[in-house]
């Protein structure tokens, strides 16, 4: 770590300069954000960006390999596939399917844990007994051949798979902020808003709530790389995304059987795309978790 | 002099468990049929040792515990038999400043709500009301007007507390429970916000329940003392006299521990050995006899009663 301005320029910088500063320096991760943020604008100018409608082919053109390959052409930067789709219109289009899937799912099982942690963690007794019982009986069931079965129960379909996770994943959230609500129902703001007269609820809606988001925060960004996995593995194994949409998963999936002869682009792109993605998020995740709660730091 | 409020034989007892499977059930007598008066306008000091009930007394007041017997008496009316309108305005009469000024303030909120967090649960205002009021307050406890709107981390452990103070006072309460308030700062702090508190006391002419572990902090403060070890009340009486010639033994041995304001005044008075006894099973007869230099064998089976003591209370067999 270099010096680059002397202490009284740093004094006098404004504040918000000197958060900026302190930031930089702890190693912020550019280039998973930058991934993230590639990944967030292709996924919404996705209609503008995509040469080709990401959903029809035309059979004259199945398996084109990629331009750089002895056969491929320009019209088709990545390729085409077994019924002659645009590889990269799919891959732009699978990005919005991924972020979609993804941040609405954390949202689904932050929303849910993070609310039963509170109760669970502030009203304590019965209460909590049922619900940490129940979180309990949730984690011993291993995660993704217990949403399988949920997704083959209701079928597959887009907001099915963001239910599905949702309620897959909402009990590590209510582990992590039941803890952190237990440790701060002892801190003595808690208690002097009780002698202030403040209701339960309200104590849990304007003391409680504030404070566990920042763990909530972070939990998110670590959680988007599972939901993310898990939703490709749905895809894959055909209880996700319903074809002929496009999913990178499902891509991954209709492209296997070409693996064996040669087609290695239909499995190796999706591949390389989901893998960004999980390592940026984790990544990210990461330096947050340090950065803004250095007692996450063991989980 | 009147009473603003009277604790008559108040106890609390907590189920102890003991044992991995919770087999023997044990009793902490946390706090065992003390009675104590504080009167209006006046400071009433609690001292003791870590353990010896102060914190629990606290929390009975100010009905963070229910006790498990005796009673409370506020303006002469017993809390056990008021109604739900009673019950609030006692709510809005008494109120608290905790020790730990890095812990009692949301660090989410902004000054301006903290301080006016009691007003507008407890009160239908309009906002402009509140904001003259927390400038009133934030003057009250000499904090600039442009706190208001900063958040807590901007603060200084002193300054921190008088936003605490602030809080306290924004329901114009009669009754003000200190638990600790200083202990937590800095020794150049202390004197500013003990002095803030006596200046408070004489403008709005507040009462106080002032718990400490710091005698001379407590000397300073208060117009009566209470002295307890492990759950009962041992000596009680007038300040001054209390703090210039103590009667118990153990009155005696606290403020030989505490730390002359000379480095060549040292006092002979023996400094007490060994630990406070466990409040699971506490001593038999007196509790304080096992550290006690003048203990006999009746201090061993019979507990000493509350005496008056030339002009106040002590619990010894020695004073009969």
């Amino acid at each position: 770590m270099t010096v680059t301005t002397t202490p009284l320029a740093a004094a006098a910088a404004s504040p918000a300069a000197r958060t900026l500063k302190l930031w930089r320096l702890e190693g912020f991760p550019l280039i998973p954000v930058l991934i993230l943020l590639l990944i967030a604008f292709v996924a919404v100018f996705a209609d503008f960006l995509a040469p080709y409608d990401p959903q029809i082919g035309s059979l004259a053109r199945r398996f084109r390999p990629p331009a750089w390959e002895a056969g491929g052409s320009m019209a088709h930067l990545l390729g085409t596939d077994h019924v002659g789709r645009d590889v990269l219109s799919r891959l732009i289009f699978g990005a919005r399917v991924s972020m979609v899937v993804g941040l609405t799912a954390v949202l689904v099982a932050g929303g849910i844990g993070t609310l039963l942690g509170i109760l669970s963690g502030y009203l304590g007794g019965w209460v909590d007994q049922v619900i940490m019982r129940v979180t309990d009986a949730w984690l011993a069931l291993p995660a993704l051949t217990f949403a399988i079965f949920l997704a083959a129960i209701v079928g597959p379909s887009e907001l099915n798979i963001i239910v599905i996770l949702g309620g897959v994943y909402w009990t590590r959230y209510a582990r992590v902020v039941r803890g952190e609500v237990l440790s701060l129902k002892q801190r003595e703001f808690v208690r002097l808003a009780v002698v202030a007269g403040c209701s339960k609820w309200l104590i849990m809606r304007r003391h409680i709530l504030p404070n566990v988001l920042n763990s909530a925060i972070v939990l998110a960004t670590l959680m988007l790389g599972v939901v993310i996995v898990t939703e490709a593995s749905l895809s894959f194994l055909g209880v996700g995304v319903p074809p002929p949409k496009p999913a990178w998963g499902l891509m991954m999936a209709d492209g296997k059987k070409g693996l064996m002869v040669g087609y290695w682009w239909l499995t190796v792109f999706p591949g390389i795309c989901i893998m960004l993605m999980v390592l940026s998020a984790n990544l990210l995740g990461d330096w947050l978790r340090v950065k803004l709660d250095p007692q996450l730091r063991q989980l | 002099m009147t009473a603003v409020m009277e604790a008559k034989g108040l106890s609390k007892h907590f189920q102890a468990r003991r044992g991995l499977f919770g087999g023997s059930r044990g009793v902490v007598r946390a706090v065992d049929e003390i009675s104590f008066a504080i009167e209006t306008g006046h400071t009433l000091g609690v001292v003791g040792e870590s353990g010896c009930g102060k914190t629990t007394t606290a929390k009975l007041v100010l009905g963070l515990e229910t006790p498990s017997g005796g009673s409370i008496q506020f303006e002469g009316r017993d809390l056990e038999t008021l109604d739900t309108p009673g019950r609030r305005r006692y709510r809005k009469s008494v109120q608290a400043v905790f020790q730990d000024p890095y812990a009692s303030l949301n660090p989410r909120m902004r000054i301006s709500a903290i301080i006016a967090e009691p007003l507008v649960t407890n009160e239908k205002t309009v906002a402009p009301e509140v904001r003259h009021r927390v400038l009133e307050l934030l003057d009250l406890v000499g904090l600039p007007e442009r706190s208001a709107d900063l958040f807590p981390h901007e603060f200084s452990g002193g300054q921190r507390q008088r936003i605490a103070i602030a809080r306290a006072l924004v329901l114009s309460p009669q009754v003000i429970v200190l638990d600790e308030p200083v202990s937590a700062l800095d020794v150049s702090i202390r004197a500013q916000i003990l002095n803030l508190l006596r200046s408070l006391q004489t403008r709005l002419g507040l009462s106080y329940l002032f718990i400490a572990h710091d005698l001379a902090a407590v000397a300073h403060m208060s117009h009566e003392i209470v002295v307890m070890y492990l759950g009962k009340i041992v000596e009680s009486g007038e300040a001054r006299a209390l703090a210039l010639s103590p009667k118990h033994p153990y009155t005696k041995a606290l403020f030989a521990a505490a730390l002359p304001s000379h480095p060549d005044e040292r006092s002979d008075e023996p400094v007490l050995q060994g630990e406070v006894p466990s409040p699971l099973s506490p001593p038999s007869g007196c509790h304080f006899h096992p550290r006690c230099p003048h203990a006999t064998a009746r201090c061993a089976q019979e507990a000493p009663r509350l005496r008056p003591v030339e002009g106040r209370q002590v619990a010894c067999h020695l004073f009969e």
